[in-house]
């Protein structure tokens, strides 16, 4: 048995228990022992916290790790160092790898390799549909069973109303989550970014909003008529933004996630960095971004995801309508939330609770908070640390991101997994 | 040595310099024993799709400088093997050439390739994006007409929506000071073309008597498929320049096409073929001016 970790000092934030006031966090056994002023604790390691927030470890609902299939851009175990290095305790792994995580064996494959990366703890996400082809439901009970926390077609929409209906209703058996990547494929046909005036100056196509909203429009429709547990992914636009706060003030179960692009770059991103900024659902209009940022402060987004989404230059050195889409995101998510606060768009608390107990509620996860008996999942962030984001020195196998090189505040100095130190100041490791 | 990737990067001062030189080489067309001022250099001609003038059009422009083009075209290369684009064109590239001329179905291509490769890259039409050569001659062509583009007004019509000639113009116009009226059914326009600079309109009738010349672009039969028009009769009904159309514009207005043309959809023969249209002296102009850019780049 490890010996207990003292974190001494710290301002600690833990939105889920209304806490925010400095204090020491003990954790001990993998879980957390006390939280209070001046503790003590024999034999402890201890950690000085001082100037730096002590939070939850941070949950990304949203991540892809490619493994099995594309190891090549990321593996479990280099999406987890990259989560890590984030501040990120908890990932959940899509499912849309080769072969697709549709039965057990895939499940059972995620999680043999994330125990075997002891980094951070690691909830495969279950397909809703065999082969995510969006025909036949896969058996949501026994990828349930096998330790999947959600199921979804992510990067697909489920086109069927129909089939929607159903997964609704099969699903609510295990009381499972739904996750949907909300895309109508007739209205999103041809285009390669949104409508607007940068897609009419570079020639792009235009992708219309009606795309991601009719779809919302649908499946809140659906979850009324028959129940269940809806978890709109990536919330990207003003008019999705507006569906599901309806719906939730009408008590419905529908969740939303929002990911850092969406609420800290718009269309003209495009303009400058070109295939890095093609992501789907594309980079939307200003007022759709202040859409984004207005639901992450009202509570209509429970969490902010970071869809992080590793592709190698074969698929983003190419032409734009030929890349594909999406950007990596565990090693910049904190400093880019933190650019809200600074901006006064969002409270410090609202923040950590974004990245922590919101996510946690959503799929029902344990962490998220420091409460005693908690697992000992904590992030320590220096919040005046200036830097700069150096794509190259990344964890991640991959570096498309369009916030190479951009200044920022605030970062992770060690993630704390289990009460263990994965990460610390730059290193990534089983036992630092 | 520079690129042609986008009209963007000219300005007014730089289009109306620009005249004069692709009006020296007009003169200069005919003229047997015109220097070849390029002569021992080569150009790559590389076409990832079809086209008859502008290549035609590049390459007699180039050949007259002295230039020998290399031609390639995606059918029979590499290409059909899966070589990527920035594979393709930097192995033209490592080949020597003084430039690139290229034509890609992909908006943004040919600033990627000029991102990539040493030699000058000479965007020939990317996608929906911009054919600025294009756009120089048709602004060549109406400045040699008027002698300037204080007042005027022009009308781009059709599917404006896929249309790289009309990006292209709307920004040569606007930068030469001319007003731009976009007219495109409302399945062809797309947004926010404010932001360049231009109107919009669906209404071509209202627009015709106001205008001072009138720019028709090839509708691309291939998107009623996707219901962007219901049928070339529907279509044509409402936007084909024909003659009764054509009567109602003012008396010195001139009609312009980039071609290819579907005769009786977004123009009619009689006006393709009649006196207003300046269609051949577009073609014509566009070897004077794509040899007054290849002298200026190279």
């Amino acid at each position: 048995m490890s010996p207990p970790l003292l974190i001494r000092g710290g301002r600690v934030i833990d939105p889920a228990n209304g806490m925010d006031a400095r204090a020491d966090v003990l954790l001990r056994d993998g879980k957390v022992a006390a939280v209070g002023p001046d503790l003590r604790a024999d034999g402890a390691r201890v950690v000085d916290a001082t100037g730096q927030w002590v939070v939850p470890g941070f949950i990304d609902l949203h991540v892809h790790l490619r493994e099995p299939g594309e190891e090549g851009k990321e593996t479990v175990l280099t999406g987890a160092r990259a989560a890590v290095a984030g501040g990120f305790t908890a990932v959940v792994a899509m499912p849309n790898t080769r072969p697709v995580n549709d039965t057990t064996l895939v499940t059972e494959l995620v999680l043999s390799r994330a125990r075997a990366a002891d980094l951070c703890r690691v909830y495969p996400a279950g397909a809703i549909t065999r082969g995510l082809k969006g025909e036949e439901l896969t058996d949501h009970g026994d990828l349930m069973a096998a330790g999947c926390v959600c199921i979804t077609d992510d990067g697909r929409p489920i086109m069927s109303a129909s089939l929607m209906r159903r997964a609704l209703q099969w699903a609510q058996q295990f009381d499972v989550p739904v996750m949907v990547h909300e895309e109508d494929l007739t209205l999103s046909a041809g285009g390669a970014m949104t409508a607007g005036e940068v897609g009419t100056r570079l020639g792009h196509l235009p992708i219309p909003p009606s795309a991601e909203v009719a779809m919302v429009a649908r499946d809140v429709v659906l979850l009324e008529e028959v129940g269940g547990r809806l978890h709109i992914a990536h919330l990207s636009c003003e008019g999705s933004v507006r569906l599901v706060r309806e719906a939730k003030r009408r008590g419905l179960r529908i969740t939303a996630e929002a990911a850092p692009h969406h609420f800290r770059l718009d269309h003209a991103a495009v303009e400058e960095h070109g295939t890095h900024a093609k992501m789907n659902p594309p980079l939307r209009l200003p007022s759709d971004v202040r859409a984004v940022q207005e639901a992450l402060a009202d509570g209509t987004v429970d969490a902010i995801a970071t869809d992080h989404a590793p592709h190698g230059p074969a698929d983003k050195l190419v032409e734009f309508d030929k890349a594909m889409n999406g950007i990596i995101g565990l090693e910049t998510a904190l400093p880019l939330t933190l650019e809200l606060v600074h901006a006064g768009k969002l409270s410090v608390s609202r923040a950590v609770e974004l990245l922590t107990a919101g996510p946690a509620r959503v799929f029902g996860l344990p962490g998220g908070q420091l409460g005693v008996g908690a697992p000992a999942d904590v992030t320590l962030v220096d919040p005046e640390a200036r830097w700069t984001v150096d794509a190259t020195r990344f964890f991640s196998r991959s570096r498309n991101t369009p916030f190479h090189g951009r200044s920022v505040q605030g970062r992770v100095t060690h993630t704390v997994v289990g009460g263990h130190i994965k990460y610390r100041n730059g290193e990534v490791g089983g036992s630092l | 040595m520079g690129n042609l990737l986008s009209i963007a990067g000219w300005d007014r001062a730089a289009l109306e310099a620009f005249f004069p030189r692709a009006d020296a080489h007009l003169a200069l067309l005919g003229n047997p024993s015109r220097p070849t001022p390029l002569a021992g250099r080569w150009v790559a001609s590389l076409f990832f799709e079809d086209s008859t003038r502008t290549r035609v059009s590049f390459e007699a422009a180039a050949t007259s400088l002295g230039l020998h083009v290399m031609n390639w075209s995606a059918k029979g290369s590499s290409v059909s093997k899966g070589e990527t684009l920035l594979d393709t064109a930097r192995n033209v590239d490592a080949m020597g050439p003084a430039a690139i001329i290229m034509r890609h179905p992909s908006s943004g291509a040919a600033d990627l390739v000029a991102r990539h490769v040493r030699c000058a890259v000479l965007n020939a039409g990317d996608g929906t994006h911009e054919h600025p050569s294009q756009a120089l001659l048709d602004c060549f062509t109406l400045w040699k007409r008027w002698g300037g583009f204080a007042g005027r007004r022009v009308a781009i019509v059709g599917d404006v929506l896929h249309s790289r000639v009309a990006r292209s113009n709307t920004l040569a116009l606007r930068a030469l000071g001319a007003e731009v009226v976009l007219v495109a059914p409302p399945t062809m326009m797309p947004a926010g073309v404010e932001a360049l600079g231009a109107s919009a309109t669906h209404d071509l009738d209202a627009v015709l008597p106001t205008v001072d010349a009138v720019m028709t672009l090839r509708v691309q039969l291939e998107r009623q498929q996707h219901a962007f028009f219901p049928s070339p009769r529907e279509f044509s009904r409402r936007f084909c320049l024909t003659e009764a159309r054509a009567a109602r514009l003012k008396a010195e207005a001139v009609v312009l096409h980039p071609g290819p043309m579907n005769r009786g959809v977004e123009i009619a023969s009689a006006v393709a073929d009649g006196p207003r249209s300046v269609v051949m002296e577009q073609v014509t102009h566009g070897v004077a001016v794509r040899r007054a850019l290849l002298e200026m780049l190279l």
